[in-house]
């Protein structure tokens, strides 16, 4: 595989069987998105949010990039802006890791950083008015943005289609619903029976915060009616499989793979026998070593100790 | 009798409890006990007698929406929990 820049070296990542954490009589595999240039899925995203852009004219020549984001999207739109010329803002809570707010500036991406009581609501809420007040700046957007789901209908959708055609379900996690829309609406196309299950990650109490729950957020891009379930996964229950996964099948995977292969478990019991579920894994664990998710010592007291902390 | 689980942001009209018991067979049947007790949760939680659209509920970790909506059947010592729907982790 040759390519002309790292922004053409997206996608094409490893569909992987879990043959020692699959139920018996099921076949789960796991989609393995921290194969991509930046490590995530979201080289995917930031591609099309950008491509996109520059095709519809809202994005011109050397203007300015700005995005709500604390991570992947944030490392992989950076990288990209790198490479087409555009200078890029990041907005994100204060609590974000050092680990992460390095090498978001490493990439070259500006930081600004939002209330950590408003957790990922609060960056969202900052970008917005930044971009009203200065029309020169350009916000993709991937909470509101089509292409944000397009790019999983056009490439993460086709890809598990042509490596399991027989597919009997999918499980994404639940973060900006861009996953489960585009890589479900796909998948029912190829075949109206395949399942659409949604991971939903359990934040702990200081994420929700003291916000009311009309602020509660429903992002634009997500299609509740594509899905067929959406399962809620606590920290602990994620922080397990996380912890199974690498130990048993030898993949170390970010703590929403872990959510996702959980439901994938689950979903097994009302499937019929013999069927393949993909879960998706967003990314690896390379970039939560800091959160402490995989520190030796007792998994429950860690998933305690971290709940604040281990999805934001 | 049912457990509910209260998001922080309600905790102040439920006496500060993070799960308190409601009586009710289905959803529907326990949101409207758990109201009929606490007032004020009632504009919170509902509209028309629905839960808000910004408001996620689960039963047994499901959301009802893909189960049977308010109708869901609450099983004996099954927790029902409140969530406020959040954007994101930080992806």
């Amino acid at each position: 595989m040759r390519f002309g820049d790292i922004s053409q070296a997206i996608g094409a990542t490893p569909l992987v069987g879990l043959p020692r954490l699959s139920p018996p009589g099921y076949e789960i595999l796991l989609k393995l998105e921290g194969h991509n240039p930046t490590g995530s899925v979201k080289d995917r995203v930031a591609a099309f949010l950008i491509r996109e852009a520059e095709r519809s004219g809202a994005l011109q020549p050397g203007q300015r990039v700005l995005e709500p984001t604390s991570g992947n999207t944030g490392i992989a739109l950076a990288a990209i802006c790198r490479v087409r010329g555009y200078p890029l803002t990041c907005v994100m809570p204060e609590n974000t890791s050092d680990e992460r707010k390095q090498t978001l500036t490493m990439f070259g991406a500006d930081i600004v950083l939002s209330p950590a009581t408003e957790g990922s609501n609060g960056s969202v809420r900052v970008a917005r008015e930044m971009a009203a007040a200065d029309p020169d700046v350009f916000m993709p957007f991937q909470y509101g943005n089509t292409a944000n789901a397009l790019a999983h209908h056009e490439t993460t959708a086709p890809e598990i289609i042509a490596d399991l055609p027989d597919i009997t379900a999918f499980v994404g996690g639940l973060g900006t619903g861009g996953t489960v829309t585009g890589v479900g609406k796909r998948l029912k196309r190829w075949n109206p029976d395949i399942r659409i299950y949604a991971a939903e990650p359990e934040y702990g109490d200081l994420v929700y915060g003291l916000r009311n729950l009309d602020e509660g957020y429903v992002p634009e891009v997500l299609d509740l009616d594509v899905l067929d379930g959406r399962i809620k996964v606590d920290s602990l229950r994620a922080l397990e499989m996380t912890r199974r996964l690498v130990a048993e099948e030898g993949i170390f995977a970010g703590v929403s793979t872990g959510a996702s292969l959980a439901v994938a478990i689950r979903v097994c019991g009302r499937l019929p026998e013999g069927s393949k579920v993909v879960a998706f894994s967003p990314d690896g664990g390379w970039k939560y070593l800091s959160t402490g998710a995989y520190a030796p010592g007792d998994v429950k007291e860690i998933a305690t100790a971290i709940s604040g902390t281990l999805w934001a | 009798m049912a457990v509910v689980r209260i998001p922080t942001v309600l905790r102040p009209h439920v006496g500060g409890e993070a799960r308190v018991e409601a009586d009710g067979a289905t959803v529907g049947e326990v949101l409207a006990t758990l109201v009929a007790g606490n007032p004020a949760l009632e504009e919170r939680l509902l509209e028309d007698g629905k839960v808000r659209g910004y408001v996620n509920v689960f039963v047994d970790d499901e959301d009802i929406r893909y189960l049977d909506g308010e109708a869901t059947v609450v099983p004996a010592g099954v927790e029902i929990s409140i969530m406020p729907a959040v954007a994101g982790g930080a992806r």
